[in-house]
């Protein structure tokens, strides 16, 4: 079969392969239906995340068809359509019933090296490295699905695969830093990114009452899309003063909730993005927290700031003394899917929440290393390339 | 070079060999405590599940009496604790990275039996990677991902 493979930094080739194979009782095997690009992916694809190796499938975030089911599934047979969450949680171990599936003990194939760069391992993921367990990513016309009676979710009928594509990740993760971040009715709400994940998290600071949710970017078409889908403010932070226009619009308290939705290769205006990116470059710091900070030093005292966007490892500069001092709540988190996707699909049935204009470019899997061009270097207007088989 | 000199570039010395000395004495001493220390998992099952009759969960029941094992209830209704470690403690040499990359700690061995016995109690099977593997091992970052994801069920912070 067809899949998008990583060949080394910066190279992407559709490749044939093996077709996967059930490997355990309660697996699954799922025709794809829709992939879509994360931008979390960009950091693999650029060589910041390590553990990859040449041929390794990518993607993570996809709707399909069940052709094949284990012996041990119960809630999935051959014909249904399903969204799967990107994160891969066994539905039994303390962390999965505690609804921290993301943090599942039973699912990364390479425990030792997660335990290497983090303390203890995350749960496996698909197509993000062996770090993350090796697991085949979604970019492929099959994929195999690990416990597929906790990761896999029927799409209900009336919500098309575009609609549903997008509560495999994007949609889930942004309403965990709105849900985690403690937004509460009446809040004041800034997001940093105007990406999939902080679009989402901004319609789900809505959803949840925030009396202004006020969303920053740079790039035209995302500012206009925020507007028109999520119902949320935003700033252009290349003309703007974002601290200074926070506080303007916030009667000088400052947002109660900051959601951080950028991740390892922030951009920036000003000096301080040249600093990062030279460090960057020269690997002396392995992530850019440009957002953050300004998520840290834009925060009302006693706020909450919330970092979805992803990081792999250490970064120079953080304002602990401003964490500290102004009574900060900071947290993070890769997403818990499993805890709100069914919640999320009923949202999306419903019209609550809008997904399809996310996918701004739909094509082939044989044009997927074109789609990523687009999409890292936001060609005409792409927020997501979304493949198909 | 005067008296005071030598004086002082002989204790200088000597406090450097000194320092080597205790490192290395604190390293060899480190080693053969990681030799003995318990490897333990948190199960989300009671102990009574954990060692029916007394008996070890597979695969760790493998290991006969190679292995000291035991289990006690976890705080705040964690589940069990499940502790293992070698009777005949593994030999710091045993324990260096050369001998880790070769697969020869007979410590992987506990380790990677800790974990498959803990994803069998919890959810009834041990998950494997996808097969066969696409990933190739024919550049050096690639081979040395793939060594590391062969050790990395018996490698980490158990």
């Amino acid at each position: 079969m067809r899949a998008l493979c990583w060949e080394g930094v910066n190279k992407l080739s559709v490749e044939q392969i093996p077709e996967p194979e059930i490997r355990n009782d309660q697996d699954i095997v799922v025709r794809l239906l829709l992939s879509t690009t994360c931008g979390s992916d960009l950091h693999i694809i650029g060589g910041y995340i390590p553990a990859m190796q040449p041929g390794d499938v990518i993607g993570h975030e996809f709707v399909g068809e069940v052709v094949e089911t284990g012996s041990g599934v119960r809630r999935h047979r051959v014909g249904d359509r399903v969204v799967v969450c990107s994160f891969i949680g066994c539905g039994r171990c303390w962390y999965c019933r505690n609804d921290m599936w993301s943090l599942c003990d039973n699912t990364n194939t390479n425990p030792g090296i997660g335990q290497a760069l983090f303390g203890y391992e995350t749960a496996g993921i698909f197509g993000y490295s062996h770090a993350m367990g090796g697991i085949r990513g979604s970019h492929a016309e099959y994929v195999r699905v690990p416990f597929a009676d906790y990761g896999a979710f029927s799409v209900p009928e009336g919500v098309d695969d575009l609609s549903a594509l997008f509560a495999s990740d994007s949609v889930p993760t942004g309403w965990m830093g709105a849900d985690l971040g403690g937004v509460k009715p009446g809040d004041v709400v800034a997001v940093w990114g105007c990406g999939a994940v902080g679009q989402m998290a901004a319609r789900a600071s809505v959803l949840k009452g925030a009396e202004r949710v006020i969303c920053i970017d740079r790039i035209p078409e995302r500012l206009a899309m925020t507007e028109t889908y999520i119902g949320a403010e935003t700033i252009d932070y290349t003309s703007t003063d974002v601290a200074a226009e926070l506080r303007e619009r916030t009667g000088g308290r400052g947002p109660d909730v900051c959601i951080e939705a950028v991740g390892m290769e922030a951009h920036s205006s000003g000096p301080g993005y040249l600093y990062d990116q030279a460090k960057h470059q020269l690997r002396l710091q392995t992530d850019r927290p440009t957002a953050v900070r300004q998520a840290v030093h834009a925060c009302r005292k006693g706020g909450t700031v919330f970092v979805l966007g992803v990081f792999a490892g250490a970064v120079d500069k953080f304002p602990l003394g401003m964490v500290v001092n102004k009574g900060l709540t900071l947290r993070g988190a890769q997403m818990h899917g499993q805890r709100y996707i069914p919640m999320l699909l009923e949202r999306i049935a419903a019209g609550e929440i809008s997904t399809a204009h996310l996918a701004t470019h739909t094509m082939s899997l044989d044009r997927a290393a074109k789609g990523y061009d687009m999409f890292k270097h936001k060609k005409d207007g792409c927020v997501r390339a979304v493949f198909h088989p | 070079m005067n008296q005071l000199a030598r004086t002082a570039l002989v204790l200088a010395g000597a406090g450097a060999g000194a320092a080597v000395l205790r490192k290395a004495a604190s390293a060899r001493r480190r080693a053969r405590e990681d030799g003995e220390r318990w490897m333990v998992v948190t199960i989300n099952r009671a102990p009574t599940d954990v060692m029916p009759h007394g008996d070890p969960p597979s695969p760790l029941d493998e290991f006969g009496d190679a292995l000291e094992i035991t289990v006690r209830p976890a705080p705040g209704d964690r589940g069990t604790e499940l502790a293992a470690r070698l009777r005949e403690p593994a030999s710091p040499a045993s324990a260096s990275l050369p001998s880790r990359l070769a697969g020869k700690d007979p410590r992987q061995g506990v380790r990677r039996a800790l974990r498959e016995a803990k994803s069998l109690l919890e959810t009834g099977e041990v998950m494997l990677p996808d097969a066969p593997p696409t990933g190739r091992g024919d550049t050096v970052g690639g081979k040395v991902v793939g060594l590391a994801s062969r050790r990395a069920g018996g490698e980490g912070v158990l």
